[in-house]
């Protein structure tokens, strides 16, 4: 018989018809219910109570309940529930404690037809048996849940609920004998309407008043709870303790929730404060609403599915007074609008990256996730193809981790032990502290050191022996200076200072980096990371898309037969004209404001435009032939200070500031020394990878200890070209940390660039190519060993310009790079300074960001003539 | 001397670390010793005419230090600071200076101090609470002295209080007091207002505001409207109200900082209540709480600049107390009987809807004409008064101006449902916090009367509250308005009236003539729900506002 009467109101082909629309009522209303031929609607209020004929095009109003001229708290309703067997039949929960009941079929004008006064208090709520024609149950504030027989004048029986006030009440549609009930203090309770003595079972649903539940309309055991603590939760009642099975988050608290009709795990739940609109939600994906209905301008207070049967249309009424028909097909859905990708480093260093499936979906070599946490884990949701929402729910998760003791700071702390920072001369300290980070592995931070030292201790003092440790075998050369330098460590620093500049590349991303052989290995027609034992080439040059010329200073050509080394013809004007364009602090100040440092973007900045003519100029200048003063230097230095304080290294920049002192206390101001740096180490890196991993939980220093960028250790020379203006937003577009720790499975290569030595750059010109001629590049396996697999990142090889030459004789300066005392006309050397653009996609945006300037870069080679050929 | 070693720290006094308590009293000692010394050996060396003026000066200092000792030796729950304070004041003074004595009769002037709990006589879980508080202030004050007839609402108390004034909050710490300050003084409630100022320039406010509000950031300044509005006529709050603070372009306030402003502004507001309406004493060491006469020169000293206004009631205490006890045990006789009478025929005799709407308007009227006959106009001490604008400006009650004031139905908006959310959203916790302090206000019960048992009096208890929010024009539908005629006589009417609109008229005589056979945690009980009830409803206008705003 009950199955029957469902049947009957069920669709039957004829499907519901009408539009999105609204209709202005008189007053704010507290509750809405639809009548079973889903083409009625009751509004109730504190001074409202009609009842609306739901038509195609509009609401029209049918009755207005409210009779009599006097105004009567019997008429405030609180809630109104429209019998869902009976269309004449309905019942109202006044806010004076009343319940009233209604008979559309009386003859009169006034249609109350009985008066309940037991309850003490605020009636909340009021029930009709789902199936039975006269039972009635209501909530109230004072804490009882009363059942009345409308056939009788009283109620048939009381339960108290003995915890507070009730919010709702609802009788299940499956049992036949049982009801929930909701309670201020955050307490469900499940009750046997032939048992008013004790309820069957209690729980704790919410922290905080549960203001409503509602049970499935199909699923025996489902009860939805909402709470005043914003969630909403699915309990499964079958089983012998309540048993959460699923929770929704949402943004404000919850008043009211409505299963949907024919989707098992949707529902539809709106707010009595803050939040005006309706979500319908579907539980499993609690994070986003899948429809949202933004009509109402004030908080909505009634919700009500306008047919059983009927997924698709919604009606509400709210504070705002009016009454909403939304149709689903018009309903905004959050998810179109979600970034469908989200990134996230762990405590530890992990990343762990989801994105879309699609987007993924092209990369091979992945593996699902078996447990074991070496490799990437995918997660792929299966789509129900049932599923209103197709698609939206399809995502891989990657999970990258980092290398056992690859993130590790231990240097960090052995560092800070053991370096020594006073009280000893100064070229000790050097000299003490350069072990001390070599034996570290930090090969660029010992040679420094090692250059601090050379800089500020007089040659004559720092004699070869007393350097032994850092002298390599081939520095046997007689001048002091270049005793000291130990190619092998000078590496990484070479390579950090070798660019390379292409303005027509693949579109691959390439990556340059130092290999073990110090090869150069051009990125050619996307063939990466080959040839890393092909024999030491020394790069001079510039790769010019398919023209790929190498300049190479090694011996063979420069033979004498050249005395003069001319610059290749290219197709755009020439430039860089040191001499006349001394490159002031200003220069340095607008690279420092622009949007995208870099280290490599600054050099190119720093490269004023001049005429088309070549000109480099490059004179033997008697100043030179002793030594320079350790103040041509301090600019320097303080580059390079600040370059270890933006790398994150504020312990080296600290230390070195610590054993200068009074060398350079003069050229860096106070403010640098204590705010800038911490800031800059802190805060404002501009690097995308060490910044995201500086806000990490982990890595948040101490103020002035800025730990180190974990994931561009120190010397490791990897430089990803292209390093994108935002740090992390697109995703594609971040580089998801130094390639030299992470173990990307399936990840696109990825532009970006680590900092590097940049501002050590004119002091190695300066020092370190005391001979003419290049040299290899020392191996630097420690960095190679951890680069990702061929194929999987574009990792080449650059080796550092090392020509060789009397310091007497030429000072080298790249391109605009260092400060020189104002009237100090250094003979110069331009070192050459290449970078090099992907071509297209993200590449081809950043350069177009950069506009032509890296575009008109141009390759600056020695002349032959100008350099006096020395050993080799 | 250098200022340096001169300073007392008393912070490692409210260490829960003996070791580190005696550490610091051992600093405190010698620093006074020392100070003590030096006073004494100017005092001997016959008079230099610069040296008067720092002279006074530094026994200025040295007085305070004193009185901050004789605060420890009477008020810090710790045993071993109560006996060293004292130690260290009577060695002082055989040194042969004159040391202070407290004044009045303990933490109440309306309490004997013997029903008061004596600090060290306590139990654990009182302990507890009270070191909490005393770590959190560096003292304890004769509010939760009183406050501690009730420790389940103490704990609740001490808790939103150290949350709003010390935790996580949109609002910086000395804004936080100086609001405390300028919503205390709106009541002339130079208890509260001493403390805080203290407070405030403890945590680096900036002496000049206390001058007045003018010398207050502009911020603060626009703040005192509202903070007028709220305490005297809440129900006048509009969304403008709100929206003239959000809208000050460089002086704007932020919602959550807003919210904030407005629950201390409510907290401080019944805070002065219940200061006012349990007589608390001015602490220890502050002005009027202790003296350095000694006692044979004035046995009785009206240093009460709390309350000036009554201190001629103060001599009228037995006149009023002066009630047969028969009269009284009548009174609470009677009082049952109707309660019983209302539990028993309330579903007989329905009252009609009209009724019920003439009943609530019938009281909201009435409660204008209560007022104690003593209801003269008070002159604010001046060093109050500077703290807010518009003296003038006080409760006014709703129709006697021929203002029409909606009523304020608490089905369309409470705190329960409403207020708590919103706050919650804005200030994190703090909704949650005063929601239990509310919750436990309105349910505490001994089932208790006077010197019955086991009577619910949870009707009693409602028509208080009710009776409140209708002064206030806050309406329960649900409620018979009848009852509070049946169960609150006319002299507690009037001590209820004057405690929550106009708090500094409440004098002793008013409270000793209502419910006199009533025992006075009972009436502290009563002092409660005045308060959590006065708070509610000015946070109930004050949030509607807010919303309005937001919509």
């Amino acid at each position: 018989m009950e199955k029957m009467s469902r049947v009957t109101t069920a669709l039957g082909g004829s499907a519901l018809t009408g539009r999105t629309m609204h209709c202005h009522l008189d007053a704010p209303a507290n509750a809405i219910s639809v009548c079973r031929d889903a083409a009625q609607v009751v509004v109730a209020g504190r001074s409202i109570f009609k009842i609306y004929a739901i038509e195609d095009e509009q609401f029209v109003e049918k009755l207005n309940l409210r009779v009599g001229r006097k105004p009567s708290l019997n008429l405030s309703c609180a809630d109104v529930v429209w019998h869902q067997m009976d269309e004449n039949l309905l019942a109202t929960a006044a806010t004076n404690g009343v319940v009233v009941t209604w008979n559309l079929g009386r003859p009169s004008r006034n249609k109350q037809d009985q008066l309940f006064t037991e309850h003490k208090r605020t009636v909340n709520k009021v029930c009709f048996h789902p199936t039975e024609a006269h039972v009635l149950l209501s909530g109230s504030q004072d804490g009882f849940m009363k059942c009345f027989d409308l056939r009788r004048k009283d109620s048939v029986s009381t339960f108290s609920g003995q915890s507070e006030s009730v919010r709702d009440v609802q009788f299940s549609i499956r049992d036949y004998f049982t009801f929930a009930s909701t309670f201020e203090n955050g307490n469900v309770q499940l009750w046997d309407i032939r048992r008013p003595d004790r309820c069957e079972r209690m729980f704790t649903a919410h922290n905080g008043p549960v203001f409503c539940c509602d049970w499935h309309p199909e699923d025996r055991g489902w009860l939805a709870t909402g709470g005043r603590d914003k969630m909403v939760k699915v309990w499964d009642m079958t089983t012998h303790r309540a048993k959460e099975v699923h929770c929704v988050q949402t943004i404000a608290s919850v008043a009211r929730v409505k299963w949907r009709p024919e989707c098992r795990h949707h529902l539809a739940t709106c707010s009595m404060m803050v939040d005006h609109n309706i979500y319908v939600w579907d539980v499993r994906r609690p994070f986003v609403p899948a429809a949202m209905f933004e009509e109402h301008r004030d908080v909505t207070t009634g919700i009500a599915w306008r047919h059983p049967h009927d997924p698709s249309f919604l009606l509400s009424g709210s504070k705002d007074s009016t009454l909403c028909q939304h149709l689903f097909r018009d309903a905004s859905q959050p998810v179109e609008r979600a970034n469908p990708e989200g990134l996230c480093y762990g405590l530890f260093g992990d990343l762990a990256f989801a994105a879309k499936e699609s987007l993924v979906a092209t990369e091979s070599g992945r593996k699902p996730y078996a447990g074991d946490r070496r490799h990437p884990i995918f997660f792929k949701r299966k789509l129900d193809p049932a599923e209103p929402f197709v698609g939206l729910a399809s995502s891989a998760l990657s999970v990258f981790e980092i290398e056992p003791g690859s993130g590790s700071m231990s240097w960090f702390v052995d560092t800070a032990e053991r370096y020594a920072l006073a009280g000893r001369p100064l070229a000790e300290l050097c000299d003490h502290n350069a072990k001390v980070a070599r034996e570290l592995g930090r090969n660029q931070v010992a040679q420094t050191w090692t250059m601090l030292r050379i800089i500020y201790c007089s040659p004559g003092l720092a004699s070869a022996t007393s350097l032994n440790h850092s002298v390599g075998k081939g520095s046997s050369c007689g001048v002091p200076l270049m005793n000291s330098f130990n190619l092998k460590d000078m590496a990484p620093g070479l390579g950090s200072e070798t660019r390379l500049d292409r303005s027509k590349g693949d579109t691959r991303s390439d990556t340059v980096l130092l290999d073990s052989s110090a090869t150069l290995i051009t990125n050619e027609d996307n063939e990466e990371t080959e040839g890393s034992d092909v024999p030491a080439d020394y790069l001079l040059g510039d790769v010019e898309g398919e023209e790929e010329e190498l300049y190479l200073l090694d011996p063979e050509h420069a033979h004498p037969e050249e005395p003069e080394y001319v610059l290749p013809q290219e197709a755009f004007p020439l430039r860089h004209e040191i001499v006349d364009t001394p490159p002031g602090p200003e220069h340095l100040q607008d690279k420092a404001d622009s949007p995208h440092v870099s280290g490599s973007e600054a050099d190119a900045a720093s490269l004023a435009p001049v005429d088309s003519s070549f000109s480099l100029i490059s004179i033997p200048h008697a100043l030179y032939d002793t030594r320079l003063p350790p103040d041509f230097f301090s600019a320097l230095v303080c580059d390079m200070l600040r370059f270890y304080a933006e790398q994150g290294d504020v312990q080296m920049a600290v230390s070195v500031l610590i054993v200068l002192g009074e060398r350079v206390r003069k050229d860096i101001d106070e403010q640098t020394q204590v705010g800038d740096w911490d800031e800059v180490g802190r805060a404002s890196l501009p690097p995308p990878a060490p910044s995201a991993l500086r806000g990490s939980p982990t890595a948040c220093p101490p103020p002035g200890l800025c730990l180190p960028p974990l994931l561009a250790p120190p010397g490791a020379l990897v430089r990803v070209l292209h390093r994108p203006a935002a740090a992390l937003l697109p995703l594609e577009r971040v580089q998801p940390g130094g390639q030299a720790q992470h173990q990307p499975r399936h990840q696109l290569p990825q532009p970006g660039v680590h900092h590097s030595a940049r501002q050590l750059q004119p002091l190695q010109a300066a020092h370190e190519q005391p001979r003419l001629g290049l040299r290899p590049v020392p191996p630097l396996r420690q960095h190679v060993r951890r680069l990702p697999p061929r194929g999987q990142g574009s990792v080449r090889v650059v080796p550092g310009l090392q020509s060789r030459r009397p310091l007497a004789a030429h000072h080298e300066v790249a391109g605009g790079q260092l400060p020189l005392p104002r009237g100090l006309r250094p003979p110069v050397r331009v070192l050459l300074t290449r970078r090099r653009w992907a071509r297209g996609g993200r590449g081809r945006a950043w350069a177009a960001n950069k506009g032509s300037r890296s575009r008109s870069l141009r390759p600056l080679v020695p002349r032959r003539s100008l350099v006096p050929r020395m050993g080799l | 001397m250098a200022e340096g070693e001169n300073e007392v720290r008393w912070d490692g006094l409210c260490s829960r670390d003996s070791t580190t308590r005696e550490t610091a009293l051992e600093n405190i000692k010698q620093t006074i010793l020392r100070k003590t010394e030096y006073l004494r050996s100017v005092k001997e060396t016959p008079l230099r005419p610069s040296d008067g003026l720092s002279n006074a000066v530094s026994l200025d200092g040295l007085n305070k230090l004193l009185a901050h000792l004789l605060m420890l030796s009477k008020r810090c729950p710790f045993k071993d600071v109560r006996e060293k304070s004292e130690f260290i004041l009577k060695s002082v003074q055989e040194l042969g200076i004159r040391i202070p004595r407290p004044l009045g009769h303990g933490p109440s002037r309306f309490i004997p101090e013997k029903e008061i709990l004596q600090v060290g006589s306590e139990d654990a879980q009182m302990h507890t609470v009270f070191a909490d508080s005393f770590a959190a202030l560096g003292r304890l004050d004769n509010i939760t002295l009183v406050m501690v007839f009730h420790p389940q609402y103490l704990e609740s108390f001490l808790k939103t209080q150290h949350y709003l004034l010390q935790m996580d909050g949109p609002l910086p710490l000395h804004y936080r007091h100086y609001i405390g300050i300028m919503a205390a003084a709106r009541h002339q409630c130079s208890y509260l207002v001493n403390l805080h100022v203290n407070d405030f320039l403890h945590v680096g406010g900036d002496p000049k505001w206390l001058n007045g509000l003018e010398n207050a950031p502009q911020k603060l300044q626009n703040l005192g409207e509202l903070n007028k509005v709220l305490a005297h006529r809440p129900w006048l709050i509009t969304k403008e109200h709100i929206e003239g603070l959000l809208k000050a372009e460089e002086h704007s306030w932020s919602l959550a900082e807003l919210v904030h402003a407005v629950v201390l502004l409510t907290h401080y507001h019944s805070l002065a209540s219940f200061t006012f309406g349990c007589g608390i004493s001015p602490e220890i060491h502050c002005d009027g709480g202790h003296t350095f006469r000694p006692p044979s020169v004035s046995n009785y000293c009206i240093c009460d600049i709390t309350n000036g206004n009554h201190s001629v009631d103060e001599t009228q205490v037995n006149s009023a107390g002066n009630v047969s006890v028969s009269d009284s045990f009548f009174e609470v006789e009677a009082l049952m009987e109707k309660m019983r009478q209302l539990q028993e025929c309330r579903d007989e005799e329905e009252a009609s809807q009209e009724e019920m709407a003439s009943r609530f308007e019938i009281e909201k009227r009435e409660s204008m004409f209560v007022f104690s006959s003593d209801d003269e106009e008070v002159t604010p001490a001046r060093d109050v008064s500077r703290h807010f604008e518009d003296t003038s400006y006080g409760y006014k009650d709703f129709s006697r101006h021929g203002m029409h004031v909606p009523t304020f139905r608490v089905q369309d908006y409470c705190w329960e449902d409403h207020g708590y959310s919103l706050v919650n959203r804005l200030y994190p916790d703090v909704g949650q916090l005063i929601d239990e302090k509310f919750h436990i206000a309105y349910n505490l019960t001994y089932n208790t009367m006077a010197m019955h048992k086991d009577v619910d009096t949870s009707m009693l208890r409602r028509a208080i509250w009710n009776y409140i929010h209708c002064m206030f024009g806050i309406r329960y539908d649900d409620y018979d308005y009848g009852e509070i005629n049946q169960l609150l006589d006319r002299s507690f009417k009037v001590y209820i009236k004057t405690v929550v609109c106009t708090p500094e008229k409440v004098t002793k005589r008013m409270y000793d003539s209502f419910w006199r056979q009533f025992k006075h945690s009972e009436k502290v009980h009563v002092n409660l729900l005045l308060i959590e009830a006065r708070m509610q409803a000015e946070l109930l206008y004050a949030l509607r506002a807010i919303t309005r705003y937001m919509t």
